[in-house]
């Protein structure tokens, strides 16, 4: 009697998984099949209308020059392929920065709204909620705009020999490894030359980015710190362990398995905006896919490029962090 | 990203469902027969001050109009019956390629990497330009070979950027480029000094020019670094739509030449010349074939006038850009502008 019951389900549970994985394979199957329709049909229709497809173009010289390189050495006379890597370059550049600051950020403000005090709260709870309720766009032309009103180069704030700051950007000294000295920048005509120079574009971008996203996360970081039982903290305080004691090794650990997976969307997330880079003129990859696309015609090239692209490191951030979370969840349980 | 990424996936799309047209031609021309079949002429369009504009009543208008509303004049009669359809750079191939446009008349510049790489054909020239610099006039630059190391700001277009970098590489200069999408984003870098010039085509430069608050702090420099002859795009393909777009796009210079203009039209019809006669399509066999009205070369001045009205009622000295004729002067007046004999 007991056992026939526990057969049933089993069997049960046997014929839903094959419904499951039929039903899974038949929209898969499905999908395969309607990617497939398009893009055959794209090719097919290129071809009736003559529009040549390939990807040939990359090895062409790009003809054009990237204002901010980040360091990578960049002629007119490069391939486009090396254009596509320098604007690429330059988006994982301020995505990473901008990811890893405002997780800092976020979690600064998440706990700030948590403290006691209820001024501290309420100029973190301000902060958030300004950020949070405006446009990302419009907080960039906004910071684009503020940079701007620095004076010019031939104006330049020069706090300490070698550094500058104008609405060209922060010039600062660097060390040249070849020769061993340091290269001071210095005005030649129209821009400072030699040194090191942050762009406004990009200090503007990453500013934006990490402000928007910090608001973000500091909810999640918020909300994840709130939702670990109060016993918890209460059984830590009675063992005598102080404020900052109790978040470091009782709350924040038990808060970081709520709050992992909703960190990687932030990232993921903050990636993907970084290409609003084109509204300020920072030449992140889109920036640089529209301009090989409008030279050379290659428009759906450039689009594919992009969307593999940006797939390729929204995967490539999901996927360490999810790592990490299965492994947090294991160790856990 | 997202709009941009469904931007991307849109075209995609639209040019993965656009089924086998059927474009080849072996009786008649296909374009033709579909813009008779819808009663409008699709023409894509890049909006600009001067050169296609919509007023408060949705009414377009412009250099680019005039010359789409000549091509609606001839094949049907009507320089009403056109529907404009507002393109950006990137979005324009796309768009005539898939056959959502009949022609583009949007400033487009003829070059041999578009008709070679990208297969497109392309219509007489019908205005000549050439990529030029602005600069605050407080700089005291005047020359662009003086603009070393500077920063020029432009936006994101289709020469602009490599023709910056051919200049500075011939006169062994460097820029500092900075490429925004919007040129209202030029424009504000400019005026707030983020960059020393801006560099754009000659007509752009005096539009832009109008959108500054004090147009007099700027002055355009004398340089041309490039050639940039606008032509009408095509789809290949169709040889007889092509040859109406050709001689249509002539007829405002031919009548310049004849000394027809809009205003004289309706006389003109009593003119005993014979290359008057011939070119309004008085004398048969002559100007009429692939089934266009008889008198289209006389619609098509009624409905838009010769080249010197379309220039001066768009672009001329009496409008905001107060762009000279230069190059645009008759090939008899010391210009380029110049139509084969309608003969």
């Amino acid at each position: 009697m007991t056992n026939a019951p526990r057969r049933n389900t089993s069997r049960g549970a046997g014929t839903s998984a094959v419904r499951g994985a039929l039903v899974q394979g038949a929209a898969l199957g499905a999908v395969v099949i309607v990617l497939w329709w398009l893009g055959h049909n794209t090719l097919v229709t290129l071809q009736e209308h003559d529009v040549p497809f390939g990807f040939d173009f990359l090895r062409q010289p790009a003809n054009f020059d990237i204002g901010d390189t980040g360091g990578l050495r960049f002629g007119p006379q490069d391939t486009i392929g090396r254009a596509i890597v320098v604007g690429l370059g330059n988006t994982l550049r301020v995505a990473a920065l901008g990811c890893v600051l405002a997780i800092l950020c976020g979690f600064l403000l998440g706990i700030l709204r948590l403290v006691a005090n209820p001024m501290v709260r309420g100029v973190a709870r301000s902060i958030v909620e300004v950020m949070r309720n405006t446009p990302l766009l419009l907080l960039l032309l906004f910071l684009d705009a503020t940079i701007r009103q620095l004076p010019g180069p031939g104006e330049a704030l020069h706090p300490m020999s070698g550094v500058f700051i104008s609405n060209r950007g922060l010039a600062l000294p660097s060390f040249a490894f070849s020769s061993g000295t340091l290269d001071l920048p210095h005005l030649a005509g129209f821009n400072f030359v030699g040194g090191w120079t942050l762009s406004p574009e990009f200090a503007a971008l990453l500013a934006a980015l990490v402000l928007h996203h910090a608001a973000h996360i500091s909810e999640v970081v918020r909300g994840a710190i709130l939702a670990v039982p109060r016993g918890q903290q209460e059984a830590a305080r009675a063992l005598g362990l102080s404020s900052f004691q109790v978040l470091r090794f009782v709350t924040v650990p038990q808060a970081l398995r709520a709050m992992v997976p909703l960190l990687a969307t932030s990232c993921v997330s903050l990636v993907k905006n970084s290409s609003l880079a084109v509204a300020i003129g920072f030449p992140d990859l889109v920036s640089v896919l529209n301009t090989t696309g409008n030279q050379t015609g290659r428009n759906i090239e450039a689009m594919l490029i992009m969307i593999v692209v940006y797939l390729g490191v929204s995967l490539a951030v999901a996927a360490p962090l999810g790592r990490y979370n299965a492994r947090f969840l294991r160790r856990v349980a | 990203m997202i709009r941009r990424l469904a931007g991307a996936t849109l075209v995609i799309v639209a040019v993965a469902c656009t089924g086998s047209s059927t474009n080849g031609s072996r009786a008649g021309s296909a374009t033709l027969s579909r813009i008779r079949a819808r009663g409008s002429v699709k023409c894509g369009i890049t909006q600009g001050a001067g050169f296609a504009t919509s007023d408060s009543r949705g009414q377009w208008q412009g250099f680019d109009v005039d010359f789409c509303r000549a091509v609606a004049a001839a094949v049907l009669n009507d320089p009403a019956k056109v529907t404009f359809i507002p393109y950006t750079q990137q979005q324009r191939f796309a768009g005539l390629q898939s056959g959502e446009v009949d022609l583009l008349a949007n400033g487009t510049s003829l070059t041999i990497s578009r008709v070679m790489q990208r297969h497109l054909h392309f219509g007489p020239v019908y205005f000549y330009d050439g990529q030029g610099f602005m600069v605050p006039r407080s700089s005291g630059v005047t020359s662009a070979t003086r603009l070393d190391g500077a920063t020029i700001c432009v936006q994101q277009g289709t020469t602009t950027e490599s023709n910056l970098a051919d200049f500075a590489r011939r006169h062994a200069i460097t820029f500092h480029p900075i490429v925004i999408e919007d040129l209202r984003g030029v424009v504000s870098a400019l005026a707030g000094g983020r960059c020393d010039a801006i560099s754009q085509d000659g007509a752009g430069l005096a539009t832009t020019r109008t959108m500054l608050q004090r147009p007099g702090d700027y002055v355009i420099l004398p340089d041309r670094i490039s050639k940039e002859p606008i032509a009408a795009v095509l789809r290949s393909g169709d040889d007889q739509w092509l040859e109406v777009v050709n001689w249509v796009f002539r007829t405002p210079m031919q009548a310049e030449e004849l000394g027809i203009d809009q205003r004289k039209a309706k006389d003109s019809l009593q003119s005993s010349d014979p290359t008057v006669r011939r070119f309004l399509g008085l004398e048969p066999g002559v100007v009429n074939g692939f089934g266009l009205d008889p008198r289209w070369t006389y619609n098509v001045i009624a409905a838009v006038g010769n080249y010197a009205d379309i220039f001066d009622r768009n672009l001329g000295m009496n409008t905001p850009l107060r762009l000279e004729r230069g190059m645009n002067r008759l090939w008899s007046n010391g210009g380029l502008m110049y139509s084969p004999p309608f003969r």
